[in-house]
């Protein structure tokens, strides 16, 4: 018995000695589901010789990480956390570097007769009269969190509700299920346009809404606080992010493939 | 229809054309569950051993735990290991979330249950005059092991093939240890669940099959080794 542990901690040895090039970068799904990182990862890799770690799960659980110290950045979408986050001392140096928007979908039938040109408080407004269902993340995740804002900001508590379904999951299982459902659902933009082929159910009803802005930032974790953080990674990420290079990446990304990018450049 | 047609399409053209990201994958996936498997095997197969063997205070509360352990979700095993592993942790000096190797340990503690249970049950059918007439012979206890070992072949091998499935065919804890790296901890049945949010259902199930094709080959191995001396009384 003791023979296997002391082979295991041979094995482990190998590995854990070249983690000060290491970066652990904690994200959203919907950049990883776009496919967005595949892209710019290998570029900041091969410049640096880092090996980064992408951990994407939601936002919420990505600022929970962060706050434990368990990864070095954080790529995410939920500006009032992120000040948060700042404020209270676990992050630093938090910069906002681009922007889509968060789109709200509904079923083709629109139960809850949400016209395009309305703003988005109205439109949430409707369906909760109408009592039409509603697909939620759930899950504490940017997406998530703008959605519960909507509901905070016309004073109602949908959760518990029959109408209103919670799924836990990510932004890709959540529309499709909401496709299935013939529910409304609010998404980030950029994952919708990436599903939109299958999503044969689901129409765009509400986007233009200034309120939809959807502000995607990178905080670095305070090294002061977590010995093991590697903030000179953080910091290399995030020039890199500010790099010219990063910038005209993001400005055509999904250009080609889906006929508008998915990103939008934030003014430095 | 259409879809499934065209995953097993997708799947073969990912195999003949020698895709570099899929074989890293498949790679991956046999080398963490086969390494898994084995270590569990070797720890359960021994522990098997001393608890058939042997009488001790609390060794029915231990089997029930062991049993209960044969139905660990994946994903609390995995959420054990993430926070023995965090970098703040008790074992985060050793640098290891994130990494293969992580996978490999929220693995073993998976299948390790599964085949002790399997093991235990099986040495325990092996009749006790037997054992008392090999130490009477002199047998020391390697010995009464690798005869046990010999004679309960086919229920052993069950044991390390049931730990084999359990381990290649999980997700949660894979995917929370490992986290889903992509080219360096991402499995068969992470990447399944990656391609499937990102739309890309074809792909996702392209993945599935190779998992079942590939499970499919180590079972057939693990069947003919286990049934090559099966004897047939008619």
């Amino acid at each position: 018995m003791s023979l296997i542990f002391l082979f295991l901690t041979f094995l482990f040895s190998k590995i854990s000695y070249s983690s000060n090039k290491t970066l652990i970068l904690g994200t959203t799904t919907s950049v990883q589901d776009t496919g967005f990182l595949d892209k710019i990862i290998p570029v900041f890799e091969k410049k640096t010789g880092y090996f980064v770690k992408t951990i994407a799960v939601g936002t919420g659980q990505a600022i929970a990480l962060g706050k434990k110290g368990e990864v070095d950045i954080l790529l995410i979408h939920a500006p009032e956390e992120e000040l948060k986050l700042v404020k209270e001392g676990y992050g630093l140096n938090r910069k906002t570097f681009m922007y889509n928007t968060f789109i709200l979908l509904g079923p083709k039938s629109n139960p809850a007769k949400i016209k395009k040109d309305m703003d988005i408080v109205e439109a949430f407004k409707k369906i909760a009269k109408n009592r039409s269902l509603f697909i939620s993340r759930g899950d504490n995740s940017g997406t998530h969190l703008k959605e519960l804002s909507i509901w905070n900001k016309i004073g109602i508590n949908p959760s518990g509700e029959k109408w209103y379904q919670e799924t836990g999951t990510g932004m890709g299982q959540t529309l499709l299920i909401a496709n299935e459902k013939d529910g409304y659902t609010l998404s980030d933009k950029s994952t919708y346009i990436a599903l939109k082929k299958t999503l044969i159910n689901l129409n765009p009803l509400i986007e233009h809404d200034p309120f939809l802005k959807n502000y995607y930032s990178i905080v670095e974790i305070n090294p002061e606080k977590f010995l093991k953080v590697n903030n000179r990674g953080a910091k290399l990420f995030i020039d890199f992010i500010n790099s010219i290079e990063v910038r005209e990446i993001i400005k055509y990304y999904g250009k080609k493939e889906y006929g508008e990018p998915l990103f939008y450049l934030v003014d430095k | 229809m259409d879809i499934l047609i065209q995953s097993l399409k997708s799947a073969i053209k990912l195999l003949v054309c020698f895709d570099k990201d899929t074989y890293d994958i498949i790679f991956l996936s046999l080398k963490v569950s086969i390494f898994s498997s084995l270590i569990s095997g070797i720890i359960g197969i021994f522990l098997a051993f001393v608890i058939s063997i042997k009488e001790f205070p609390l060794k029915k509360f231990i089997l029930t735990f062991i049993n209960t352990g044969m139905a660990m979700p994946p994903v609390i095993a995995g959420l054990l290991i993430t926070i023995l592993l965090w970098r703040n942790g008790i074992l985060g000096s050793w640098n290891l979330l994130y990494t293969p190797t992580a996978i490999i340990i929220a693995q073993t503690l998976l299948a390790t249950p599964i085949i002790l249970g399997i093991s235990v049950s099986a040495f325990q059918n092996f009749p006790d005059k037997f054992i008392l007439q090999l130490i009477g012979l002199g047998a020391n206890r390697f010995q009464l092991l690798l005869i046990m070992l010999r004679e309960c072949k086919l229920p052993i091998l069950s044991a390390i093939m049931a730990g084999f499935g359990a381990v290649i065919s999980e997700v949660g804890a894979s995917m929370m240890v490992g986290g889903n790296i992509k080219g360096y901890t991402r499995v068969l049945t992470t990447a399944t669940v990656t391609e499937s949010s990102r739309g890309n259902f074809d792909l996702a199930i392209a993945y599935g099959i190779i998992l079942l094709f590939i499970t499919l080959t180590i079972n057939f191995i693990l069947t003919k080794i286990q049934q090559s001396s099966v004897k047939r009384y008619e």
